[in-house]
């Protein structure tokens, strides 16, 4: 998986790619032409440049995103035919995308609600939100809240959580390492480096089997330094829907408990895995439950399909309330600077639909409602494959869990589906089930299919 | 027993969490020390905290109708109700709603704006005017690693901290005239002149924050003349279009001006105020470009500095702005109820100067109804304010900035009194 390369770029890097854009932006009517080689230079403190030229002149256009490329491509594509399996946002059977209603009902009640207002939240987000956001992760009996130990704070959504936490240990934390899985979702590297971290990986997927390198990952865990920072997929990791077992994540506690690894979990999924939200969280329950410390993302984008809102939460469990009250203010400090306070909307709905009792249960049966297509989707698609007879063993499609899977497919096979059949996935081989309906499994069985039979 | 064991041989209480359960009482975070709490929204826990039925909350800039309570404008509520229920909850692309931003140009830039026509602006959908600045510091630090920005002295404390985390380095240049309360213009000038060809400048485009102060179009004009033969690149932080004279178009002369003299300016916009979307965090950041593929470079640059922050921005506050900005009737109202927030506000300025003069005050009091915007920089020091918290329960920053928008009828006598008995002694 390619993220764009973005490094501070050298002087003579600077020329380069001043060079290039000269080539790119042609002659423009705004360029002062006399001071031209010197308005492509971006250093502010170059001799006197042309009054119209921009100190931005030399940028060049960043590549788009893989993942969110996809479906700018799928959207372009005028083919009938076509589907899209890119982005991880869950569809219907229709389709289309879906708004809960339990969350449209929250919705009315808030916009229905005169004494409402909209001012700003505290920097740490909303305070409900934040209380009934741990207690979903944790569990309501969890001793790590009874014992007042769990800094919690409102971001945005999985990607702020994982920043703000990313920031947060890159000042107050005495390793700067984190440990990613191989291979992992593409934006994680990047958030890391960019909070000042250093990214190293561990073994994860095992090609071969298409399940966990289980041994590969307590190696490269057991040879981390001492007090390594790990990142560990709660549940249903993306890209690959391979999950670890009770039993392993037990032995993961083990060794990491005994090298003081800390572990960053970053929930996604919780409930889109198996159905069961308890069931979803108890890789990260075994950890609390030891009392020792560790840091979890939450995202409500897919769980209560509230995506575009932006819905997550960072937590940091600490030994002493004490401690977790200090972890909490210096955790403002990262904030503030970079948008001062999170956005109101989608945390008011979450904190009316989990405090409300008859509300949650509405929720977790949607939810459940989502996973079981999934579910379905997955047996329908192994189905269809097994049918038309297509080599190699296709098992993985329904062992692996949560909202993606892993086909195996190469990037040649990928680029074939997407020409030949209008197939719109990620060059990894990442399929995201929740956008196959029943109507389109039979086209994408085809595709599969034509790609393992015809390139290789 | 084991435990005990197990620490006896490996030597360390930590190690016993080999055996499956963490014994060590120690943490990582033991030696984080407490944050220091941040001065502004400090203030409004104070206030809250405060038992008195005579406490006044003149600290943080919301803004308060004249019976000291928060508002919602209609033309919010009305396309509040609008797309609730409607629409769904997808991802916006990363750089943020087209429809929203393209409103945001055209009340920056100009509704007729030969530049938007001409696809040469750089625009991003950003969190509020803090993630607008934050996006550009940050992006400031990629493309230009060795510039520094100057802010003004004072400003907004958090344009300190977003550039520092950014790690773009700060210098300062004199704004705020102590002596007059008004703008040290000939100081300003001389830090434009004397600050390396080519730097960066923050500047606040109307409604300056704390003070209050603005350079009048006359003055705007020389800066901007001083930018051209300097070649000093213009930042705008405009967090109040609309709220410092009542209409968006004049308080965004500044940024026309600079644009009439052809520099390439960046913006930050945010509707918290002038649409009262405070906890939306809706806002834009834009950067003007000489044409068109250049601005679709530095627009997806912006992109990939959103993207390992936050993804995408949030959908709901982006969607009240495009609604009320793209509909006629909503825009008039919205148009209406900005002027009426801004009028309440001047009626207060001059209902306070009025209050205090009346006291017989020795003092001037001309700065209050000459600054603008929310905010007026009293003047009052420290300990001054100290007094008036302590002794009457007003609270305010240290620095003696008074929000106007908790002024009312209600309380600027008893405002305007406390102001007078902790100054006259002076």
């Amino acid at each position: 998986m390619e993220d764009a390369n973005v490094s501070h770029p050298s002087p003579s890097a600077n020329r380069r790619l001043s060079n290039l854009a000269h080539h790119l932006t042609g002659h423009s009517p705004a360029m002062a032409s006399e001071n031209r080689s010197s308005a492509l230079s971006p250093s502010p403190t170059a001799a006197s440049y042309g009054a119209a030229a921009s100190v931005f002149a030399g940028i060049l256009q960043a590549p788009e995103d893989p993942i969110l490329g996809v479906t700018v491509a799928y959207n372009k594509d005028p083919s009938p035919v076509k589907v899209n399996l890119g982005v991880g946002a869950y569809r219907t059977e229709e389709g289309k995308p879906l708004v809960l209603n339990v969350v449209r009902k929250a919705e009315q009640l808030l916009v229905n609600d005169p004494v409402r207002v909209k001012e700003y939240l505290p920097i740490t987000g909303l305070a409900d939100f934040n209380k009934l956001s741990a207690k979903l992760i944790f569990g309501a009996d969890s001793p790590a809240i009874r014992e007042n130990r769990v800094a919690t704070v409102q971001c945005l959504s999985g990607t702020g959580s994982l920043r703000v936490g990313g920031e947060f240990l890159a000042r107050h934390y005495h390793e700067r390492t984190i440990y990613i899985p191989q291979p992992t979702w593409g934006n994680h590297p990047k958030i890391f480096t960019l909070a000042g971290l250093a990214v190293k990986y561990y073994r994860y997927y095992d090609p071969a089997t298409r399940g966990l390198n289980f041994h590969g990952l307590l190696e490269d865990l057991s040879s981390a330094p001492t007090g390594a920072i790990v990142l560990l997929h709660a549940c249903a990791h993306n890209p690959t829907g391979v999950d670890p077992t009770l039993e392993q994540w037990e032995q993961i506690r083990l060794l990491m408990r005994s090298k003081e690894l800390l572990p960053f979990f970053d929930s996604a999924y919780q409930g889109f895995a198996s159905g069961s939200l308890d069931a979803d969280a108890q890789s990260v329950r075994i950890f609390v439950a030891d009392g020792g410390e560790c840091l979890t993302a939450q995202s409500y984008a897919k769980n209560m399909g509230l995506y575009g809102e932006r819905v997550g939460a960072l937590s940091i469990v600490c030994k002493s309330s004490d401690v977790a009250a200090r972890v909490e203010s210096q955790l403002k400090h990262v904030i503030r600077p970079m948008y001062s306070n999170p956005p109101i909307h989608g945390a008011s709905i979450v904190a009316t639909i989990l405090k409300n009792s008859e509300m949650y249960n509405e929720w977790t049966a949607e939810l459940k409602m989502m996973a079981d297509r999934i579910i379905s989707m997955r047996k329908q698609l192994f189905d269809a494959l097994h049918e038309r007879g297509t080599p190699g063993d296709w098992s993985h499609i329904i062992k692996q869990i949560g909202m993606f899977t892993f086909t195996g497919l190469n990037r040649e096979q990928v680029a074939f589906m997407t020409k030949e059949f209008h197939i719109y996935m990620t060059s990894d081989g990442r399929i995201s089930m929740a956008g196959l309906s029943s109507k389109t499994v039979p086209h994408l069985s085809d595709a599969i299919h034509a790609a393992v039979t015809r390139i290789n | 027993m084991a435990s005990s064991m197990c620490r006896g041989i490996i030597g360390k209480g930590r190690r016993a969490a080999a055996l499956g359960r963490s014994m060590s009482t120690a943490s990582w975070w033991g030696h984080v020390e407490p944050a220091a709490k941040d001065p502004i929204l400090g203030v409004t826990e104070a206030f809250l905290a405060d038992p008195s039925p005579d406490k006044v909350n003149v600290g943080v800039g919301a803004y308060r109708d004249d019976n000291g309570k928060p508002v919602v404008l209609e033309c919010v509520r009305e396309a509040e109700k609008r797309i609730a229920g409607n629409l769904n909850m997808e991802y916006l692309p990363m750089g943020g709603s087209i429809k929203m931003i393209e409103e945001s140009l055209k009340l920056a830039y100009g509704d007729d704006s030969e530049l938007i026509k001409d696809k040469r602006i750089a625009a991003v959908q950003a969190l509020s005017g803090t993630g607008a600045c934050r996006l550009f510091a940050d992006f400031q630090k990629r493309f230009l690693p060795d510039s520094q920005i100057y802010i003004p002295i004072p400003t907004w404390a958090n344009h300190h901290n977003i550039w520092r985390d950014a790690h773009v380095p700060q210098r300062t240049f004199h704004y705020y005239h102590p002596e007059t309360k008004g703008l040290d213009f000939a100081a300003l000038m001389d830090d434009i002149k004397n600050a390396p060809n080519g730097s960066f400048f923050l500047l606040h485009a109307c409604a300056h924050n704390p003070t209050g102060v603005d350079p009048s179009e006359d003055q705007w004009r020389e800066i901007s003349y001083q930018f051209k033969v300097k070649n000093h690149f213009p930042f705008f932080d405009m967090a109040y279009q609309g709220f410092a004279s009542g209409d968006p178009e004049r308080d965004a002369k500044a940024i026309r001006i600079f644009l009439e003299d052809g520099h390439m300016i960046g913006c930050a916009q945010s509707f918290a105020k002038n649409m009262g979307l405070y906890g939306q965090r809706a806002g834009c950041l834009s950067i003007l470009c000489e044409n068109e593929i250049q601005a679709v470079a530095v627009k997806s640059q912006l992109q990939q500095i959103a993207r390992p922050m936050y993804s995408n921005p949030p959908v709901h506050g982006a969607l009240l702005v495009s609604v009320i900005l793209s509909d006629p009737v909503l825009k008039s109202l919205w148009l209406e109820e900005v002027k009426g927030m801004a009028n309440r506000i001047i009626g207060m300025r001059n209902a306070l100067r009025k209050n205090i003069e009346n006291l017989g005050s020795n003092l001037s009091w001309e700065h209050i109804t000459n600054q603008i915007g929310m905010f007026c920089y009293s003047g009052l020091k420290p300990e001054q304010v100290d007094r008036l918290t302590n002794d009457f329960h007003i609270y305010m920053t240290r620095n003696g900035r008074i929000s106007m928008a908790g002024v009312t009828t209600g309380n600027v006598g008893y405002l305007a009194n406390a102001i007078h008995e902790v100054s006259k002694a002076t």
